[in-house]
């Protein structure tokens, strides 16, 4: 060895560093990413709050898993747990009542993981908000704006599959309405029902299969969905609001080292701390309170986790038709269970093309956002929507909201029929002429920056 | 870092406010090394859920806030622009990979062998595809025979007495009237299609011509399945001064003196009836299946009535 330079003395890190670039030829294309820039607005961390919900949901359920058992086999309950003492129950909810009552840590990690599984929903709902609204999702995006969709649609999968689980009385309820859902569709739904179930239901498997969905197939495809999300988001690099300097060919940000690794590294902290706090001190899903599942029992008001409350507002508010059509029945829950949401998903996904075609005609790239009021019919679309599924989540209470105002549930539900047609049209209406007129008015605002105007009005 | 052209005061406050920063976010990390240990002692001395959710934020946070204060205030804010390149390839790269792309094809073979064989290939692998998905159809006992028959049939049949999920036989005389209780067809456990609720209704309430089997009640008994025949749950509420019957999951609401019709609410057909009758020893038995397909519709119902 030479003897040229014996007083430079790497430290551990690097000596690791040394070693992997040796092997791997790292250094050189990693270079860049450390000034990669990342844009920064709040509303670009939510996110990042999303894919950090996700990390913990894997961490926690991991733990949860190692003690679940998905078997209804019926057992005797002999735990602490005084009023269920003595009880026939299934394997299933023996294991979910001593994960909470006897593992020490348990009822915290299950507590947190309900906890994460809501804000992992909540923080893709912002952050697709976000997205729409500022019509990010433009071309170059609209593939990552369809890959989000379907994270949306597994969070859903996840979280539906995960509350069936412990095998309690709710939990019981929600899958047998997912079952009938199912079973509506024409002509197919006997048999998904059977392939689903294993046979009639409750069937033989379910638990087994919705397990093993929940803890690997649905995890997988969370993980390696959102691996492409990011890889295509680094390939683009991202969208920018509109700020002096920034136009369509650079991206102006706090770079990814060591500013922005830090700010990640403290939101991620922060994120846990909420959930945390929420899962150490605020009780959910509090299983042994609903008892057993036993499919002739049934309590009220029973209601889902929130995201699921848009369904069960399509399922209490649309009317009870059902025709028998040459022998073909069409079930009263086919429509509210079936099409209208394969219709607001199908919107959804096809959302970027629909604009080009029929609103914006729009073809061009785009990298610097747009301010709502930029383009007043997608967000006159996108408020008007809101408001529907805001009227939807809260008849998916009728029941709590009839008696919390003291009015007839009929009429309530009368009434929300027909502000579902209603308040959209008014609040697209509203939006659109606000949105016009801030747009007039503000002009000038973009003047400066003839890229960014030119890009955003075509 | 972004110091240009300061002046000394401003060099001065910003140290100052530095020097507070990292005491804050030593502080903080200092807390949070002390809650992570304390965590760890609340753990071995016996757990508690409250103790450890608050001390685990406590550790959390600590590194939150000693993370932040450490890049918002002492490293500080900094901008870099990165230029953006079209996404797009240029015509040259496009075309330079076009052609080799092309060259490569052209040593399969001449294109009429190409096509022959490329059909081919697609269709054993159309059907390799296939005989792979089959299987699938293994989730379900959709081949045994009387599978079909499982959403057409119960437990219930012809002779089979009423028995309560505590197995109690039944007499006429065991319900008061407006008292309900949910049966099982007996030697049957509980399964969940056979479920039925048994009413003892108001005297004289009974709309006899409204039941599909205006024979199959005892009296003011009537039975009707439990399951909903909207999304399946069991019909769980009772108002008996309205004779209603009332689903809490969607609120469809049942009138239990006129065959259990739809009064209001999302379902679309009323409870199917079980027709009972009073066997020798005085108990309540079922004298047939229920009257329809239970639980909630699906298309083909309607495809073995009268059979």
């Amino acid at each position: 060895m030479s003897q040229a330079t014996p007083e430079v003395k790497e430290t551990p890190l690097q000596r690791v560093a040394s070693w992997a670039d040796d092997r791997l030829h790292l250094a050189e294309g990693s270079r860049k990413y450390l000034r990669k820039a990342f844009p920064g607005h709040w509303s670009f961390l939510v996110g990042e709050i999303a894919m950090f919900s996700l990390i913990i949901l894997l961490v926690t359920g991991t733990f949860l898993a190692l003690f679940y058992t998905p078997d209804t086999t019926l057992v005797v309950y002999d735990g602490p747990y005084v009023p269920l003492q003595g009880q026939e129950i299934s394997a299933a909810y023996d294991s979910t009542l001593r994960l909470s009552f006897e593992i020490r840590a348990g009822l915290l990690f299950r507590q947190i993981h309900h906890w994460a599984a809501l804000l992992f929903v909540a923080a893709i709902l912002v952050h697709l908000l976000r997205v729409f609204f500022t019509g990010s999702f433009r071309r170059p995006r609209e593939m990552n704006w369809v890959i989000g969709g379907l994270l949306l649609l597994l969070a859903f999968f996840g979280g539906f599959t995960g509350y069936s689980l412990p095998d309690d009385l709710l939990s019981g309820t929600g899958l047998r309405i997912g079952y009938s859902a199912l079973l509506s569709v024409p002509f197919l739904g006997p048999l998904l029902g059977y392939l689903g179930l294993g046979g009639e239901y409750p069937g033989a498997f379910v638990l087994g299969r919705l397990h093993i969905l929940h803890v690997m197939v649905i995890p997988a495809l969370l993980v390696g969905i959102l691996t492409a999300h990011l890889v295509i988001m680094v390939r683009q690099k991202h969208t920018q609001k509109r700020r002096p300097g920034a136009t369509e060919d650079n991206v102006i940000g706090e770079p990814l080292w060591p500013n922005q690794t830090i700010t990640m590294a403290s939101l991620f902290m922060f994120t846990a701390a909420v959930l945390s706090l929420l899962g150490g001190m605020f009780e959910i899903n509090p299983v042994w309170l609903y008892g057993p599942y036993e499919p002739f029992e049934v309590f009220a008001p029973a209601q889902p986790d929130w995201y699921m409350g848009w369904l069960e507002g399509l399922l209490r508010l649309w009317p009870a038709w059902e025709w028998t059509i040459l022998g073909i029945t069409i079930p009263s829950a086919f429509i509210p269970s079936i099409v209208i949401p394969g219709i607001m998903f199908t919107v959804m996904f096809a959302w970027p093309w629909i604009e080009v075609k029929w609103i914006s005609k729009d073809t061009a790239e785009h990298h610097i956002n747009q301010r709502p009021r930029e383009a007043p019919v997608r967000t006159a679309f996108g408020v008007a929507s809101l408001v529907l599924l805001a009227v939807i989540f809260v008849a998916g209470s009728n029941d709590v909201v009839a008696s919390e105002l003291g009015v007839g549930l009929q009429t309530l539900t009368a009434w929300l029929r027909a502000l579902a047609f209603v308040l959209p049209a008014i609040a697209y209406v509203v939006t659109l002429r606000l949105m016009q007129r801030l747009d007039a008015a503000s002009v000038p605002a973009t003047a400066s920056e003839p890229d960014a105007t030119a890009a955003s009005r075509s | 870092m972004s110091t240009n052209q300061k002046t000394p005061e401003e060099l001065a406050a910003q140290e100052a406010s530095e020097r507070r920063a990292t005491r804050v976010a030593a502080l903080s990390f200092g807390v949070a090394i002390l809650a992570a240990l304390g965590l760890v002692a609340v753990y071995i001395g016996g757990g508690d859920t409250q103790a450890e959710g608050l001390l685990l934020t406590v550790a959390f946070g600590g590194v939150a806030v000693g993370l932040g204060v450490w890049v918002k205030v002492i490293i500080g804010h900094e901008l870099v622009v990165e230029p953006r390149h079209p996404l797009r390839s240029t015509p040259d790269a496009r075309q330079a990979f076009q052609s080799e792309f092309d060259d490569a094809v052209d040593a399969v073979g001449s294109p009429a062998r190409r096509k022959f064989l490329g059909r081919l290939l697609a269709g054993a692998g159309a059907s390799l595809g296939l005989a792979l998905t089959v299987p699938f159809l293994s989730l379900g006992p959709i081949f045994s025979r009387g599978a079909q028959d499982e959403l057409f049939e119960t437990a219930w049949t012809a002779g089979k007495r009423l028995v309560t999920p505590e197995g109690q036989f039944l007499r006429p005389e065991d319900l008061t009237a407006d008292q309900i209780a949910t049966v099982f067809p007996e030697d049957a456990g509980t399964p969940a299609d056979s479920q039925a609720v048994l009413i003892n209704l108001q005297e004289g309430r009974l709309v006899a011509t409204a039941m599909p089997e205006p024979d199959g009640v005892v009296g003011d008994l009537v039975c009707y399945s439990k399951l909903c025949t909207h999304a399946g749950c069991p019909v769980g509420l009772f108002r008996a001064r309205e004779g209603e019957l009332i689903c809490p999951c969607h609120q469809s609401l049942f009138d239990v003196n006129a065959g259990a019709a739809v009064k209001s609410g999302p379902a679309g057909r009323p409870l199917p009836q079980l027709p009972i009758a009073v066997d020798d020893e005085g108990y309540l038995v079922a004298t047939g299946d229920f009257t329809a397909p239970v639980g909630p519709s699906f298309w083909n119902m309607t495809s073995r009535r009268g059979e």
